[in-house]
């Protein structure tokens, strides 16, 4: 043992260059006539240097953790959202429960899927795409927040960043928005903005990733109630190649497309969506899709990455249970508008009244 | 507020700065790059700390080339780190599924980082066995070959901090405390490959 802390000894003294040129100059000397010996030194320099590395890194990482420290309290860098992430902490507690629910339904999917389909695509769950626009770049915020400056030249209210956009529409005229799960289900704070630009704070009452369905309760005070609705809800299901239509906001701008019924039940064959063929964008998740009476029949959720014109809507009687399912949580009931007056008339009279009530659900 | 650095001459002291540890380089860079770095993790589904924590990777990364002769920037200090972050969060919202599809980019040019990713990935995973051995070797060897090979303390001060009688008792006590770290790196390093 004696010999051999000799020789780890030199060998470390050797890396580290403390040794003399004579003495350098015999340990390689040595090195060479014995193969053994110039082994264990080969690796115990590998070993010296992976020490060294991570004295390096631990090093490095502690002037940086003081560098920050310093950044922070002078507010050179303003480490943001810090108290911000104890109320999302809390949030993420509050659904952690529905969150897992999910997840395990999720699996179910993936394994139907795999053995289902497997024989027409491989992996087709992940070639779904929500239609949720996060790509709001900084030039389209500054235009926003240009654009809501304009629009409340007289109200002292901040201007709301947003990070992302979908589609919803109002269920019930006391304030309350249908959109996608998918949609709120990572947002910190939620606005819903009509089509004059007027914003209107909003909060998530009821989300169930399962059927991908949220319903938002606006809590502005300055949101006035409406009366009625022009549109109501489909009771029964829609039949192939039907006529629909639908209203979003793939841009900041209301956006009409049609279409038609292509399938009556979604992805892999659930019975709870519909196929649509429509042109739809990133933005579009959650808006309405309405045949030609008027009636609402579906909201937009997904589209089929791989293939065109293939989206997906949940059909409107998840809406209805969703409703039921709310009250029967929170005691908060929703009525669901029954009167339909847009039977009978022309397309753009029916957008018309309908434009109104369909709003941009924003959030970050 | 601060001095904008943009000149080639400055971007090349950073770097020295940061090969050495000075702590005003790392303070430069940071009040020159994490900004950026911060918006985009943000509003990417991130959080202050996530953002934190690849700036530090980020930083690991460029420290680590910074090392090398070889290595030589071909974009700005801000820029690179930018792209490497970048990838590093988009990979990690990847796996965790945090995030739809698609995601948000900011306007700043990236350049490609994959390569460099990929030899810091090997060389973190070497990283990650020695700090895991030397979780695994109990106290107080744990302390003492920190001590001399992390903190690089003189023998003869961590005698007297250990309270061995003399270096060279501390000496034989570190001998067989690294003989065990280096069997528990070299069983798994080996085992690794």
């Amino acid at each position: 043992m004696e010999q051999d802390l000799l020789l780890l000894d030199a060998i470390e003294r050797y890396y580290r260059g403390e040794m003399s040129h004579e003495e350098a100059a015999q340990f390689e000397e040595l090195r060479k006539s014995n193969a053994h010996i110039d082994q264990l030194a080969v690796e115990h320099i590998f070993f010296l240097e992976q020490l060294d590395n991570l004295s390096k890194i631990s090093n490095l990482k502690s002037v940086m953790n003081s560098v920050e420290d310093k950044l922070e309290l002078e507010g050179a860098i303003n480490f943001k959202n810090s108290k911000l992430k104890a109320k999302v902490v809390h949030i993420w507690k509050r659904y952690k429960r529905t969150i897992s629910v999910a997840a395990a339904a999720a699996v179910l999917v993936s394994i139907f899927t795999a053995t289902g389909v497997s024989f027409l695509s491989q992996n087709k769950k992940s070639a779904l795409t929500p239609l949720v626009d996060n790509k709001i770049n900084q030039l389209e915020n500054k235009l926003n927040q240009m654009e809501s400056k304009l629009n409340h030249v007289a109200s002292t209210k901040t201007p709301f960043t947003a990070n992302f956009r979908a589609t919803g529409f109002l269920l019930d005229g006391r304030g309350y928005v249908i959109t996608n799960a998918h949609v709120v289900s990572r947002a910190k704070n939620l606005i819903v903005e009509n089509q004059q630009g007027n914003q209107y704070a909003a909060t998530a009452v009821y989300t169930n990733p399962i059927t991908d369905l949220a319903i938002l309760k606006i809590t502005d005070s300055s949101f006035k109630k409406v009366k009625s609705i022009p549109y109501n809800l489909a009771k029964s299901g829609s039949s192939l190649a039907e006529q629909i239509f639908t209203l979003g906001y793939p841009r900041e701008d209301i956006v009409y497309n049609q279409g038609y019924l292509s399938a009556t039940t979604g992805y892999s064959g659930d019975t709870s969506a519909y196929q649509i063929s429509i042109s739809v964008n990133p933005g579009n998740s959650g808006g309405p899709v309405l045949d030609k009476k008027g009636e609402v029949i579906g909201i937009i959720s997904s589209k089929e990455t791989n293939a065109d014109g293939v989206v997906f809507a949940i059909k409107s009687k998840s809406i209805i249970e969703a409703v039921k399912e709310m009250k029967e949580k929170t005691g908060d009931s929703i009525r669901i508008p029954s009167n339909n007056t847009l039977k009978g008339h022309s397309r753009v009279q029916q957008i018309d009244s309908i434009e109104n009530y369909i709003f941009k659900v924003k959030g970050n | 507020m601060h001095r904008q650095v943009n000149t080639f001459d400055d971007e090349k002291a950073l770097l020295r700065g940061l090969s050495t540890h000075d702590p005003l380089a790392i303070e430069m860079i940071y009040r020159q790059s994490f900004g950026p770095i911060q918006s985009f993790v943000i509003k990417n589904n991130g959080f202050s700390d996530d953002a934190r924590d690849v700036f530090q990777e980020a930083m690991v990364i460029l420290f680590e080339n910074a090392q090398s002769e070889s290595f030589e920037l071909t974009c700005r200090i801000r820029t690179y780190l930018y792209s490497i972050c970048r990838r590093l969060w988009l990979k990690k919202i990847e796996r965790e599924k945090r995030f739809y599809t698609g995601s948000f980019d900011t306007l700043n040019e990236i350049v490609p980082v994959e390569d460099d990713l990929e030899m810091h990935e090997k060389k973190d995973a070497d990283l990650q066995l020695m700090d895991e051995a030397l979780g695994k070797i109990g106290e107080p060897c744990k302390s003492l070959l920190e001590a001399f090979y992390i903190q690089k303390k003189s023998m003869p001060e961590i005698a007297e901090s250990f309270g061995y009688t003399n270096a060279d008792n501390a000496k034989t006590q570190k001998y067989k405390c690294l003989m065990r770290l280096k069997k528990l790196f070299f069983s798994r390093y080996k085992n690794e490959d």
